[in-house]
């Protein structure tokens, strides 16, 4: 009895010796579907780096967004692996405040990430972040209404078929509506969406020397349409609605297409959560035969603040989470359709890959589609393909998010909403000293 | 005159009283209706009846660790409770028995501190606990909520002081007390009720404080205020869960104000009747 209760008292003080000498990281992220995912797999993790522990910290977006500056800003290092978007990588990394990514291991194939989103996450060549799940924006629409309004979706749509295809299929008294978009104001909400589409109509938020353009035609024509379009076949409230509103709404069958962001589609095609998961259909998002089409670019990626004490395991769980092992990994245990989407080639190339997830070369041909250094037809001074990244964009982005979202819900004119975007856009590019 | 209460008018102030109760109320309800629904389900619109699944309590449990998020909001709302009752009682006992002509403009300017956002203020409260180590440390947070609190305390219990004869006080004094033994002795118990409210009252504020809880935390001082926000999301839906992270976080609180209400209500209106 003495013997068992020292053994025990001896494996006990050196399980408290290794945990004292066990290196932990936090890791901030959000709370999306994947990164729920990756949460629940750091076994495997663990197992290959048993000097290594994680702790999480799960915030909402705009509250991690609020949080990591914050952090980084005042190097408050609280932080040892941050989730950020496709907007901050390239402001944050040219302000010295992320790390470089050059140590992801002999296997790690950086070749291997698409070059549209490698492209966002790297300045001067170098990659600051690491994409750990990357979308593009599409057309996903009902099969069978499109088939009852005896019409047939293109593989690359053109606005005029989306309008013409929405006034068909809406049916107000069945609460069908031919299409529902994004219209809560916000710089990620309803300008994410409005910006790329403006993409594909030819409109640019500056031109080469920081002039705002929303007094150009190319404006006017990208949000007369959109609210003419909402208002004959949206819903009911539709300035209110974001991503999850439009996607219950799209679940309980009373969308006839949604644009909206690909990741998605795993969603509204998933049977135990959308009531219409057999009928969906996928299409490129729209555009106006200018070449350019409506559709975003955005990675949720992995960086490491410079203020951290852990780079080396930082990177090391930056690489595991990455990975195309990962992937697999994903895979083995909840399915290839689980996997994270839209960052490595190697995936779009796998043939169980292809089977599992119908909605696959339409994802990797929407983010091939987005170009964020050249995003519309006219040069344009900044990179972004539904954002400005610059730093004023969050705030001007979303007061111009705020007077469309108005306009969309009635309560200003368009040509209002547009000459007051304006204003607002030149005090903020003079403020910044962008205009002299 | 008095006007006399008829059975009518006491029937009609009763159903009023239950509308407005329940009204206030309604939306908890919900929330704890919805957190016993499938994601499907709490999506389809409004329904009462849900289908009484606990998928959502066990995946909220299986997700992030519930009892360390909740043993934090229980050090965090006790301990700053403690500090600020601490801090308060002299304060209120010095205002109310040895008021100066300054008194008022003090306890005004005390409450103006709560007329500012908090968020103005973030960036240098950020960096004085980085520079102090109080990040993520539960006694920074306890300091933190103290402060935050303390206006509304100091009040509070300025307002049940001054309803205590201030001759009983002096009684005390001429038979010998010192200013400690008339404090802790004399004043002490006499305002028991309204400390107790006013205890009780702060507990609850710092439970449901949750702008400085989530930005000053990460992981070890982390109340569950922090819980509940790790289960918002931008891209997914999620409410059933989410609610069932609320209703995890709201029903300790709810279930001590329900036993303390009493209390609670007695110390509320104390002194706003003569």
């Amino acid at each position: 009895m003495k013997l068992r209760t020292l053994t025990l008292g001896l494996l006990s003080a050196s399980a408290l010796a290794f945990a004292a000498h066990a290196e932990s990281i936090t890791i901030a992220t959000v709370n999306n579907g994947d990164m729920v995912r990756m949460q629940k797999l750091t076994d495997d993790f663990t197992a290959k780096n048993p000097d290594i522990q994680l702790n999480w910290v799960t915030l909402e977006e705009n509250v991690l967004r609020e949080r990591v500056t914050t952090d980084i800003a005042t190097k408050g290092g609280q932080y040892d692996v941050m989730t950020i978007g496709t907007y901050e990588v390239p402001i944050w990394a040219k302000q010295s405040w992320l790390l470089p990514l050059d140590k992801l291991g002999d296997d790690y194939d950086t070749k291997d990430i698409i070059p549209a989103i490698s492209g966002g996450l790297s300045v001067d060549g170098k990659l600051y972040a690491a994409p750990f799940y990357g979308e593009s924006s599409f057309v996903m629409y009902r099969k069978d209404l499109m088939e009852k309004a005896g019409l047939t979706m293109p593989d690359a749509p053109t606005w005029d078929f989306i309008k013409q295809a929405a006034d068909k299929m809406t049916d107000r008294a069945n609460g069908v509506n031919g299409v529902c978009l994004r219209g809560k104001a916000g710089w990620g909400e309803n300008m994410a969406f409005l910006t790329a589409m403006s993409n594909s109509f030819g409109a640019r938020w500056f031109d080469e020397n920081w002039k705002p353009q929303f007094d150009q035609p190319e404006w006017k024509n990208t949000l007369q349409f959109y609210v003419d379009l909402m208002k004959a076949d949206g819903p009911e409230g539709a300035s209110s609605n974001g991503f999850n509103e439009n996607l219950a709404l799209f679940q309980q069958g009373k969308c006839g297409m949604w644009i909206d962001a690909t990741v998605a589609a795993s969603f509204v095609s998933d049977p135990k959560n959308s009531t219409v998961a057999d009928k969906v259909g996928y299409a490129l998002a729209p555009d106006n035969g200018l070449g350019k089409r409506g559709n975003w670019l955005w990675a949720w990626s992995l960086a490491i603040p410079a203020g951290t004490q852990k780079a080396e395991a930082a990177e090391k769980f930056v690489s595991w989470a990455t990975s195309k092992a990962y992937a697999e990994l994903v895979a083995s245990k909840e399915g290839w359709a689980n996997a994270p989407p839209g960052t490595r080639s190697s995936l779009y190339a796998n043939p169980e890959y292809q089977k599992a997830a119908p909605f696959a070369k339409m994802t990797l041909d929407s983010i091939n589609a987005a170009d964020p250094k050249q995003p519309t037809v006219k040069p344009v001074p900044y990179v972004g393909v539904q954002f400005v990244a610059i730093p004023e964009f969050q705030g001007l982005g979303t007061t111009v998010g705020q007077l469309f979202s108005a306009a969309l819900a009635g309560q200003s004119s368009v040509d209002d909403a547009l000459k007051q975007a304006q204003d607002a856009a030149t005090a903020a590019m003079t403020e910044g000293g962008y205009i002299q | 005159m008095a006007r006399a209460v008829t059975p009518q008018h006491k029937t009609i102030a009763t159903a009023a009283a239950w509308i407005v109760a329940l009204l206030i109320f309604f939306p908890i309800l919900y929330t704890v209706i919805t957190s016993f629904k499938s994601e499907q389900e709490a999506i389809q619109g409004f329904n009462l009846f849900p289908s009484g699944t606990m998928e959502s309590y066990s995946e909220v449990q299986a997700q992030s660790g519930y009892f360390k998020f909740f043993l934090n909001s229980v050090l965090l709302s006790v301990g700053s409770t403690i500090l600020a009752l601490l801090v308060a009682i002299p304060a209120a006992w010095s205002m109310a028995f040895s008021p100066t002509k300054r008194t008022k403009d003090i306890l005004m300017w005390m409450l103006s501190t709560k007329m500012m956002p908090a968020v103005a203020v973030l960036f240098p409260i950020y960096l004085i606990f980085r520079d102090t180590g109080l990040l993520d440390s539960r006694i920074g947070l306890m300091i933190m909520l103290m402060l935050i609190n303390l206006p509304i305390v100091v009040w509070m219990l300025y307002t049940y002081f001054r309803e205590i004869p201030g001759e009983i006080l002096e009684a005390a004094r001429m038979d010998g007390a010192s200013l400690w033994n008339e404090i802790v002795y004399v004043l002490t118990p006499m305002a028991v009720p309204g400390i107790a409210s006013t205890m009780l009252l702060n507990i609850i504020l710092a439970w449901n404080e949750a702008f400085w809880t989530i930005r000053l935390t990460t992981t070890e001082a982390a109340p569950l205020t922090a819980f509940i926000s790790s289960f918002s999301s931008p891209q997914g839906l999620f409410w059933a869960k989410l609610s069932a992270a609320s209703t995890l976080a709201i029903a300790p609180i709810l279930i001590m104000g329900w036993f303390s209400q009493k209390q609670l209500v007695r110390g509320l209106t104390f002194g706003a009747v003569k």
